[in-house]
């Protein structure tokens, strides 16, 4: 659907969500944990049982009439995904489980062929875990060394410290695009271009970026750049691994198996072109299929209306939040997206998550993957509000009915 | 409040959760040991002083929910004074009381029925179980950190 003149059509798009007509414990459900795992639309429900009923077999390897539709559909999600990032070539589409698969397959692939001994790895506290683990692994390895950019009270990446920690021994930089625990926007593109000075590789975690802002790879220079179908209204279990053709090309396979060779023999084995060569073994097929087309249900509505949508949401609830007692809310940089983490002074978030949960709100409690993100704020955890493109206010007016009931309970 | 949830927080949970007993540091103790619930980055240390085979003394120091910091209080109160095998098989009764399809019968009295709420909780039941666990651990030497996972 387009939005062309007047308002954004919330109730039209809260139709093409079945679940959201489901009830909680007896309450209409009121789903703001989006940041976890967004809700599918129809389209993609039904791309998936279309798929096997009509179009499924194994791809890019029969000659047979099914294996052509499969493979042809497959293809087409990766064109989608092309244009969704403005990917300069569909060969820089890897489809992979997951962003976290996506980030191990760079650190390990890119890593162990780059780094060596007294390299620098910069990360910023801001990061989820999988985009911590796995350069710690191949630090690990290699005898690099990993160097965090520290936040602000606000939550902040801290421009001035980051260009500090960058030298010419910075051979990776690899940063979240917007914060899941905070919601902080991350100055992208100063922290590329400054990376590129010094000759470093830049990898963004996106998981938090693609569902509620309009991204280009081309635009950003961004080398690598990760994200999650099941965030963007798609399946679980299929991700994206966007990279620069000239860097994807140069690197070892991540994984061996079939699909990704060109020949086979015990003497040598030649790899398959891009992207087959980190395409191992058969992929989640439906699943990509139906991320593409959670991607057309996306960029119908456009970004430029959704990511309005949200950003209101986000306004409204930050504001009738803050004015309540007794609520601290972590992070508050200028530039945030779609995240609203909180804590209720006295009452731990899993207890206002429980509560929450019987008046039918779904929110995420804990510590989101993003420990350090805790730790500098000195909490075990936080209640995270994240909206969607189909959220309400009148669902904001219920997370603050909700509140205000813990604060009854706990008073 | 529906009934459930208020089966969950009832006053006692409450109260011990905003003052519990027993909470901090136990110089004199025999046995400790550390928990965690990686989940939720919740963490508890129990302590535990033996004279002979009673328990002498037993505190905590949690960072924690209500469920788990009303549980470890209580857990310290009722442990005091019994011996290691009585303990034992109050951290079995508490876990059938909680867990178990067909738990056992309650007396009006029983120090564990504040708890029995969080049966409906699934989510939560190793909030509640998670300081058991740990005291258990530290009669059996509390070597490793108990983990919920």
């Amino acid at each position: 659907m387009n939005v062309i003149n007047g308002g954004y059509p919330i109730d039209e798009i809260r139709k093409d969500f079945p679940i959201l007509s489901e009830q909680v414990h007896g309450k209409p459900l009121v789903y703001l944990d989006n940041g976890a795992s967004a809700h599918k639309p129809s389209t993609v429900i039904e791309q998936i049982k279309r798929t096997y009923e009509t179009g499924y077999a194994n791809v890019h390897r029969g000659v047979h009439h099914l294996s052509q539709i499969a493979t042809d559909a497959m293809e087409n999600a990766r064109r989608k995904t092309q244009d969704l990032l403005n990917a300069a070539d569909e060969k820089e589409i890897i489809f992979v489980r997951g962003a976290t698969e996506g980030i191990n397959l760079v650190a390990s692939s890119w890593g162990r062929a780059n780094l060596k001994e007294g390299d620098e790895i910069i990360l910023s506290v801001l990061e989820h875990h999988s985009n911590i683990v796995p350069w710690q692994i191949v630090a690990e390895q290699t005898g690099a060394i990993v160097k965090v950019v520290p936040i602000g009270d606000d939550g902040t990446f801290l421009m001035e410290d980051y260009k500090k920690l960058l030298s010419d021994r910075t051979k990776m930089v690899a940063v979240t695009h917007v914060s899941n625990a905070l919601g902080t926007v991350v100055p992208v593109t100063d922290v590329i271009r400054l990376a590129h000075e010094q000759g470093a590789v830049v990898l963004l975690d996106g998981c938090q970026a693609v569902p509620h802002i309009s991204v280009d790879v081309q635009a950003l220079d961004v080398d690598f750049y990760v994200f999650s179908g099941h965030k963007l209204y798609g399946p679980s279990g299929i991700g994206i691994l966007y990279g620069k053709e000239a860097l994807l090309e140069l690197m070892p396979p991540y994984q061996g198996g079939g699909e990704m060779i060109d020949r086979v023999t015990f003497e040598k084995t030649t790899y398959a072109e891009l992207p087959f060569k980190f395409e191992a073994g058969t992929p989640h097929i439906a699943g990509i299929i139906a991320l593409g087309s959670a991607i057309d249900y996306v960029t119908g509505i456009g970004f430029d209306a959704i990511t309005a949508h949200e950003h209101d949401l986000l306004e409204y609830a930050t504001e009738r939040l803050q004015s309540m007692n007794t609520i601290d809310i972590l992070g508050t940089a200028p530039e945030k997206a779609a995240i609203l983490s909180f804590n209720i002074e006295d009452v731990h978030p899993h207890d206002v998550g429980t509560i929450l949960d019987h008046s039918g709100i779904a929110v995420r409690t804990g510590h989101h993957c993003a420990q350090p993100v805790m730790d500098r704020f000195d909490v075990a955890a936080t209640v995270r509000a994240s909206f969607g493109l189909y959220n309400t206010h009148d669902e904001v007016d219920a997370l603050i009915e909700g509140v205000r009931k813990v604060q009854e309970i706990f008073a | 409040m529906s009934t459930d949830l208020r089966d969950l927080y009832q006053e006692i949970i409450l109260d011990h959760s905003r003052k519990p007993h027993n909470s901090g540091h136990l110089d004199e103790a025999t046995c400790e040991a550390q928990g965690n619930n990686p989940l939720c980055g919740d963490r508890i240390s129990v302590y535990v002083k033996l004279d002979g085979d009673r328990i002498q003394d037993a505190m905590f120091e949690a960072r924690g929910c209500a469920i788990s910091v009303a549980s470890a209080s209580m857990m310290t109160d009722m442990i005091k004074g019994m011996t290691v095998d009585d303990a034992k098989a109050a951290h079995a009764r508490f876990l059938e009381l909680i867990t178990d399809d067909d738990p056992p019968q309650l007396a009006d009295d029983d120090q564990l029925a504040a708890l029995i709420g969080v049966r409906d909780f699934p989510t939560r039941i190793k909030c509640a179980t998670l300081p058991w666990q740990t005291f258990s651990a530290a009669l059996d030497g509390g070597a490793d950190e108990v983990t919920t996972e």
